[in-house]
């Protein structure tokens, strides 16, 4: 099993996610990097957190016409397994792989703290070890994860069931008081119809080691590595 | 070829909810400006380019609008493209 973490200048979380992958789970991480066009037969491929670009006219914005971004494109299209996290989830909206956009938190603050996730879809390669309805404990660190989409595209998103978790209480109670951005129906995260492209806000690589303050996000890279071991040894 | 200056403004569409333009709403009533019943904000980009004429530099801006410089599920935008002379183009 191997993962490919893209790195663009300005991205911050590339090693973040290399620790867990390599450190944590024991599974081989490629670096690739933004001008480079070889995804390098990579199992799952993860555009990590950061400020790719600066962020500069919008977030993911530039990003998006970067060479390696041709190849993750093309790659998603074919069914591989895209996972973007933070800036990772504006590239993919901005790219078009994920529908909709995310916009300024409600409350204008950079928010860094942990959030609480409702798992809507347990049968994804991405949450493939949870159970629908758990709890997971991941932090959030953005200042635009606010996710908005047209009436129509939100209603399409919700009836084909590709939102994949959202904001909640510790008890799983899904309100607007549990919401940090403003994200409409407290989308966290949500995956293509396909089921192959995940983009959350959330860190799961900051909620991988118990020195870290929990196993939480491990849950996620562990039904990854799963998963993707079943599909290998059966291919 | 002829100098132009494109002048692009993009701002979040009306359903979008702005929260930089609430706020700046509320720092405007706090300094008393109670007549302040709504504020958007956007960005302000200026483009120099060349063109055959004023409707190739439109058409060209356009596409540079749609491909990038809006995210037309949240953003609308429009511009205005004058001819600029070359001395002034270059000084910029």
């Amino acid at each position: 099993m191997k993962f490919g973490v893209v790195v663009f200048p300005g991205t911050w979380s590339d090693r973040d996610c290399g620790q867990v992958i390599e450190q944590v789970l024991g599974a081989e991480v490629r670096y690739l990097w933004h001008k480079d066009r070889d995804l390098q037969g990579c199992d799952c491929v993860i555009l990590p957190g950061g400020f790719s670009y600066g962020d500069y006219l919008r977030c993911g914005a530039i990003a998006r016409f970067s060479p390696v971004m041709e190849s993750v494109v093309t790659f998603a299209e074919h069914g591989g397994l895209v996972w973007g996290i933070c800036n990772g989830f504006q590239v993919l909206c901005e790219t078009g792989l994920l529908p909709g956009a995310l916009i300024r938190n409600e409350a204008c603050q950079f928010r860094c703290e942990p959030a609480h996730l409702f798992v809507e879809r347990a049968d994804l390669i991405y949450t493939a070890n949870l159970d629908r309805g758990a709890v997971l404990e991941i932090p959030i660190s953005h200042g635009e994860g606010n996710y908005f989409a047209d009436p129509a595209t939100l209603s399409q998103i919700e009836q084909n069931g590709q939102v994949v978790f959202r904001y909640c209480q510790p008890d799983g109670l899904v309100v607007p008081a549990a919401n940090p951005n403003g994200s409409l129906h407290n989308i966290a995260g949500i995956v293509n119809e396909a089921g192959n492209v995940l983009g959350m806000m959330p860190h799961p690589e900051r909620r991988a080691e118990v020195e870290l303050g929990g196993e939480d996000g491990l849950k996620l890279f562990n039904s990854v590595v799963d998963a993707m071991n079943d599909i290998l040894v059966a291919s | 070829m002829v100098n132009y200056l494109a002048t692009v403004v993009v701002t979040l569409k009306q359903v979008v909810n702005d929260p930089q333009g609430l706020t700046v709403k509320s720092g405007l009533r706090q300094l008393g400006f109670d007549e302040v019943e709504g504020v958007r904000v956007g960005k302000h980009i200026e483009v120099r380019l060349t063109a055959e004429d004023e409707k190739a530099a439109r058409t060209r801006v356009s596409e540079m609008c749609r491909r990038l410089l809006a995210n037309h599920v949240i953003e609308d935008v429009r511009f205005q493209v004058e001819e600029q002379d070359a001395q002034v183009g270059a000084s910029r």
